[in-house]
């Protein structure tokens, strides 16, 4: 079963941290994705600042076209950062390998993938 | 564990310190107040965990810290009474994201107090807004803690006896602000670029302060596109910071940079943030300065520069902003595209207003070492080195007058 790993949190503060614990939380990066590469293909994004983002919104009728909008409004809480995604044996497995990148300015969430194109399809 | 806490509260900081300054119309309570705040998380935090709101929980548990001062305290009780009736209809929760981007704008504007120097402008804004203690300040402007001190005392008396009306804005008011407290970051950026002293001084703090409150209002005002190229601008001009300077503490010029040394994931952002400015569909000085700088950033050399629609930038900013250092960089474009003769005639107009910029001699150096004028070239170069150039820009001046007078046989 292929699970995502989605990282939440708030843009910004891993910015604000020491240089010290930005390295232990980039080891924690490190040491997954070198364990993810040993067992085979796998996906990991980081996505840029929700400062970049663009949003579509849905048309506001039939026949209309979707409307583009310049980003999404300050949010106060955490937002989407980024995620990796790999086939794991079952939750429990999937849960062991999300530990590696938890740190206090993250909050994780596994889940399984339903389907998936691509390069991380798993039949 | 508190380092972990300290990141979110320094990023919660600038919109906490905005929405309890208008809560208790005092900046003074407003820092102590989430200075509270954040001393009552360490514990609370790290017995229950981080809140999914962090900002919410600082701001409720501030203000009744905020509270508590006020009632103590007889010089603040007045404040206090004054006010009874507004803090009683204050809700508790997470303020209205359109007021805490006024409230955040208005505190960077008071900040931006006309009387002040720009300098103390930056410094109190980097006080307040950034929450930077006054030793991290103090060696970002390379004077000593103690100068630094006294000079953000007196900034603060001085703001305090302007006070900045806290109703909601009207929309040409909110523009006037934003294009103030921009103009504000844009010189923080430049304040911290121009006094790094060497490879091993880079005075990075500046640059990255100002980069962080560009983000800010990216984030309070997603929609203004001048504010998008500036954080744009910045971080192209950021992006070369390792190239900038040499092994042996001279500036290197964009010419010579070395382009591997360019931060590319900062160039990426920054590419997108333009791309998302020009959709806006707006024409203004950072758009163009943000459109300049890519040109540069996405060219694999010197050689390979764009410098047609370079230059078309330039004349576009010139039509905005007709200064002479604007017309000087538009010179200096033509000069790749028309030739150092050229460009030498072109900048004869600016003579006058540009007599004490180094910049304009130490161009028009290289563009008569380009004709071969060595002679002329040295005198230029000797006139950069009266006008007050840094360190890394004197080492580079005077390898390039050893290089004129190599050609002249004096060496």
């Amino acid at each position: 079963m292929i699970y995502a790993i989605t990282i939440y949190g708030e843009a910004g503060v891993f910015e604000s941290l020491p240089k010290a614990r930005q390295d232990e939380v980039m080891a924690g990066h490190g040491a997954l994705q070198s364990a993810l590469r040993e067992r085979g293909e796998f996906v990991s994004v980081k996505l840029m600042p929700p400062t970049s983002a663009v949003m579509v919104e849905p048309a506001p009728s039939e026949g209309q076209t979707p409307l583009i909008t310049d980003g999404p409004y300050s949010e106060t809480k955490e937002s989407f950062l980024g995620f990796y995604a790999a086939d794991f044996k079952d939750l429990d497995e999937a849960l062991e390998y999300a530990k590696m990148i938890s740190s206090p300015i993250a909050r994780l969430e596994v889940r399984p993938v339903a389907w998936a194109g691509g390069a991380i399809s798993s039949e | 564990m508190s380092e972990w806490l300290e990141a979110t509260f320094a990023q919660q900081r600038p919109k906490a310190i905005a929405a309890l300054s208008r809560y208790f119309r005092n900046i003074d309570i407003a820092e102590e107040a989430f200075s509270d705040a954040c001393v009552k998380a360490l514990t609370v935090w790290k017995q229950d965990g981080a809140p999914r709101d962090p900002l919410a929980w600082l701001l409720t548990t501030a203000r009744n810290a905020g509270l508590d001062r006020v009632r103590q305290s007889q010089r603040r009780a007045a404040i206090l009474s004054r006010h009874n009736e507004e803090f009683q209809q204050m809700p508790a929760e997470t303020p209205d994201p359109d007021e805490l981007r006024d409230d955040v704008l208005r505190l960077l504007f008071i900040c931006c107090h006309p009387e002040l120097e720009r300098r103390d402008q930056i410094a109190l804004a980097l006080r307040i807004v950034v929450g930077l203690s006054v030793e991290e300040i103090a060696r970002g402007f390379l004077v000593k803690p103690k100068a630094m001190e006294q000079r953000i005392t007196r900034a603060k008396k001085k703001i305090t006896n302007n006070p900045v009306a806290f109703e909601t804005p009207s929309p040409q008011e909110r523009s006037a602000r934003l294009g103030e407290v921009s103009l504000m970051i844009y010189l923080m950026f430049n304040e911290g670029w121009s006094t790094s002293a060497g490879s091993d001084q880079m005075n990075l703090t500046l640059c990255e302060e100002s980069i962080r409150l560009a983000r800010l209002l990216v984030a309070l005002f997603p929609a203004m596109g001048e504010q998008v190229a500036l954080l744009a601008l910045l971080l192209l001009q950021h992006a070369r910071r390792h190239a900038r300077i040499g092994p042996d503490g001279q500036i290197v010029t964009l010419d010579d940079q070395d382009r591997a040394l360019w931060d590319r994931a900062g160039i990426a952002e920054a590419t997108t943030l333009l791309q998302k400015a020009q959709r806006i569909n707006h024409r203004g000085v950072y758009i163009i300065q943000a459109a300049i700088a890519a040109a540069h950033a996405h060219a694999a050399s010197s050689a390979d520069t764009d410098w047609t629609l370079i230059e078309a930038h330039y004349a576009a900013l010139y039509a905005l902003q007709p200064t002479p250092v604007v017309r000087l960089n538009q010179i200096a474009a033509q000069a790749r595209l028309r030739g150092p003769e050229f460009a030498l005639a072109a900048m004869e107009t600016l003579t006058e207003d540009l007599s004490r910029y180094r910049w304009f001699h130490a161009m028009r150096g290289t563009l008569l070492q380009e004709t071969g004028n060595h002679q002329a070239a040295i005198g230029a170069f000797e006139t950069v080195l009266t006008l007050g150039a840094t360190t890394p820009e004197t080492i580079a001046v005077k390898d390039k007058i050893a290089a004129s007078k190599k050609e002249l046989g004096l060496l």
